[in-house]
């Protein structure tokens, strides 16, 4: 099937809102090529789903490509028009399955060696995109913040060294109730720009006591799914002709009820986007389901890129030694053993990736990032009025810290 | 390149050996090609299936050793039997189970346990052409960079080690030339595609971009040659060196190693 024979009836199975986009721009969706009209119906087949940063985003794109001319078109998709495809490609029912095409797609790519120049297509149109829809600026400067070294009570290392250049480092920061004046610092935040999941906090280990305004997700709430996924995993892995591929396929597939989650109370609905979210963290993120660094990074890379928030405080935790596969993969093993120092380590480069992560985002030249040596004197402070490559010796607590920074 | 090496020079089945560390490396040894194939290739051997079978699958005290995949964690199915690998232990390695098994219980990881199988093979073999395959890297997949960093150190010290091993054997010293080469780049920091040091699937030049590392007699030392070339000009270069033709390889031999 070819992206001009497209028709309502073949999104059937989308989701509502989904299936109100995709039915709104069905003309758009036909006038482009075959090699990229499904990535973009994987983004829209989750839009019920999605943050509103994102669903905001698919909406900006949509209507550009319908206001562009067709002779405009045709030149803007030229890459993608050009790259060759298969006959058992253009068979696929891609509408209906937008992502198992595109694996297919990616083994197709690369088998006949057209990796290049689809990526060449695929940063075209987005600088394309970028340059016709700007990003919005976000109404406050971004803040995120790391949390770093949970349990560790020394550690002789320089920390910091790839932010170094480019903020200010305390070395005589005052410790004391640190995460609760963190944790304060952004729940104000909060309550002074109030948006839907615009103020994260993530926990690598057990949340603290945080604000209701802020969305938070931590590993420890996730432990339920987490060994309802493992379980599923080993028993799928040990099923005859099951191989790596068929196990992310379907890893893909699985939803909130597939892990038992279904977090709703009295004074709580269930958020569907969230638990989404999360489960995604679970099936798509590598190593997230053992070890607890990889989940805090992974998340935060995550919320940045879709959820585009205001804020973000991310607290490593502790992750459990390395184990044999096999071990790790058994929910039922006793309570593992921790490396709070490899965990520092882990948390270190991590808070690096927090930043890039947050420097991608629009606004990046106004937003400030302060992490933390949790329980210790150390902390690394980058915002534009932070001198770069410079060390203070000034006592502070980190609510000061945190003021000169912001 | 095995079958290469064997047809072209009519090398019997025990010149030509892989010791691979997954058991998802099970068919490394030999193509399907209708020209070379079956009964042309490497013999394998695969440490982790060698400790299973020496131990019937019983003991914990070798779990450390036997971890497989590092990939969300994605598996390679269990191959069925033991009686092969027992006869490889025994007949080929000259070790006895209980051997095996006590210098095992030494050992801190899988590639440790490839290598010193590797060693083994050296001296009591001493194929022309042996290729082992490092895995305890592949723990940068999981995302924890400690534990990444330790595996880095530890491949660097067991290729060292691999080279001593190369010099004190009188089989392979002064007439040996070892090439390392890590099989893929990582994903660059800056690439918003990637996440780091984790993966290597952006497809960015970082991604597809290493080194190699070759030592041996006629190869001028201490010198860092900064052209590009193919992992593909590998085979080609093995058959300049060793006399095979690679008829079907898309590469060209490094003339710097020549």
């Amino acid at each position: 099937m070819l992206p001009r024979e497209l028709k309502p009836v073949q999104f059937a199975g989308y989701p509502p809102e989904a299936r109100k986009v995709v039915t709104n721009y069905l003309v758009t969706l036909q006038q482009l090529p075959l090699s990229f009209v499904p990535g973009l119906l994987r983004e829209l087949i989750e839009y019920d789903f999605k943050f509103p940063a994102e669903r905001k985003a698919r909406e900006k794109e949509l209507a550009y490509l319908r206001s562009v001319s067709t002779p405009q078109m045709e030149e803007i998709f030229q890459g993608f028009a050009r790259i060759r495809l298969s006959p058992q490609l253009e068979q696929f029912d891609w509408a209906k399955a937008p992502a198992q095409f595109i694996e297919q797609l990616s083994a197709h790519l690369w088998s006949t060696h057209q990796l290049d120049a689809f990526r060449q297509a695929s940063t075209d149109y987005a600088d394309r995109l970028r340059a016709a829809v700007p990003p919005e600026v976000p109404p406050v400067p971004r803040l995120g913040i790391t949390v770093i070294g949970q349990g560790v009570a020394s550690y002789g290392e320089p920390l910091f060294r790839k932010l170094r250049p480019h903020g200010a480092y305390f070395s005589r920061v005052k410790p004391e109730d640190g995460l609760k004046r963190l944790l304060d610092a952004i729940a104000a935040r909060s309550k002074a720009h109030p948006a839907p999941y615009a103020h994260w906090y993530i926990d690598g280990g057990e949340e603290a006591d945080y604000a209701p305004e802020l969305t938070c997700v931590s590993y420890r709430a996730l432990e339920p799914a987490r060994a309802a996924l493992l379980r599923r995993m080993q028993s799928e892995i040990d099923r005859p002709g099951m191989g790596p591929e068929a196990l992310r396929t379907l890893l893909a597939q699985m939803r909130p009820a597939d892990l038992g989650m279904n977090r709703e109370s009295i004074s709580k609905p269930v958020d569907e986007v969230l638990e989404r979210f999360e489960v995604s963290l679970l099936t798509e993120g590598s190593g997230t389901q053992i070890f607890s660094t990889s989940f805090a990074q992974w998340a935060a890379r995550e919320a940045l890129r879709r959820a585009q928030p205001l804020t973000l405080l991310v607290r490593f935790a502790p992750r459990q030694r390395q184990k044999p596969m096999n071990e790790l993969l058994s929910p039922s093993a006793a309570r593992p053993a921790f490396d709070p120092m490899g965990s520092l380590v882990d948390a270190d480069l991590g808070s690096y990736y927090n930043w890039l992560n947050q420097q991608r985002l629009p606004g990046a030249e106004q937003s400030s990032f302060l992490v933390w040596f949790e329980g210790h004197n150390q902390a690394l402070a980058i915002g534009p009025s932070m001198p770069r490559g410079t060390e203070s010796t000034s006592v502070a607590d980190l609510e000061q810290v945190l003021a000169w920074t912001v | 390149m095995f079958e290469y090496f064997r047809k072209d020079l009519k090398r019997p089945p025990s010149d030509a050996w892989v010791v691979a560390p997954s058991n998802g490396f099970n068919r490394i040894g030999e193509s399907s090609h209708r020209s070379y194939g079956p009964g042309l290739g490497a013999r394998v051997i695969l440490p982790k299936r060698l400790l299973t079978a020496a131990t019937s699958g019983r003991s914990n005290d070798y779990q450390h050793l036997l971890r497989d995949n590092y990939e969300t964690p994605y598996f390679a199915p269990e191959l069925a039997g033991s009686e092969f690998e027992l006869q490889q232990l025994e007949m080929i390695l000259k070790l006895s189970v209980d051997d095996f098994k006590n210098h095992a219980q030494t050992l801190s990881s899988p590639d440790e346990l490839s290598l010193y199988v590797a060693r083994q093979l050296m001296r009591q073999v001493a194929p022309s052409l042996l290729w082992i395959t490092m895995h305890d890297i592949d723990i940068a997949h999981a995302g924890a960079y400690s534990l990444y960093v330790e595996g880095i150190r530890r491949t660097d010290r067991l290729c060292s080690d691999l080279w001593k091993t190369i010099q004190s054997e009188p089989e392979y010293a002064g007439k040996t030339t070892l090439f390392i080469l890590p099989d893929f780049g990582r994903d660059s920091d800056e690439d918003a595609g990637g996440n780091g040091f984790q993966h290597h699937r952006t497809g960015d030049a970082l991604s597809r971009t290493t080194w190699m590392l070759a030592a041996g007699p006629g190869i001028r030392e201490g010198v860092a040659f900064d052209r590009a070339v193919d992992s593909t000009d590998l085979v080609p270069t093995l058959g300049s060196m060793l006399g095979f033709v690679p008829s079907f390889a898309q590469g060209k031999p490094i003339g710097e190693l020549l």
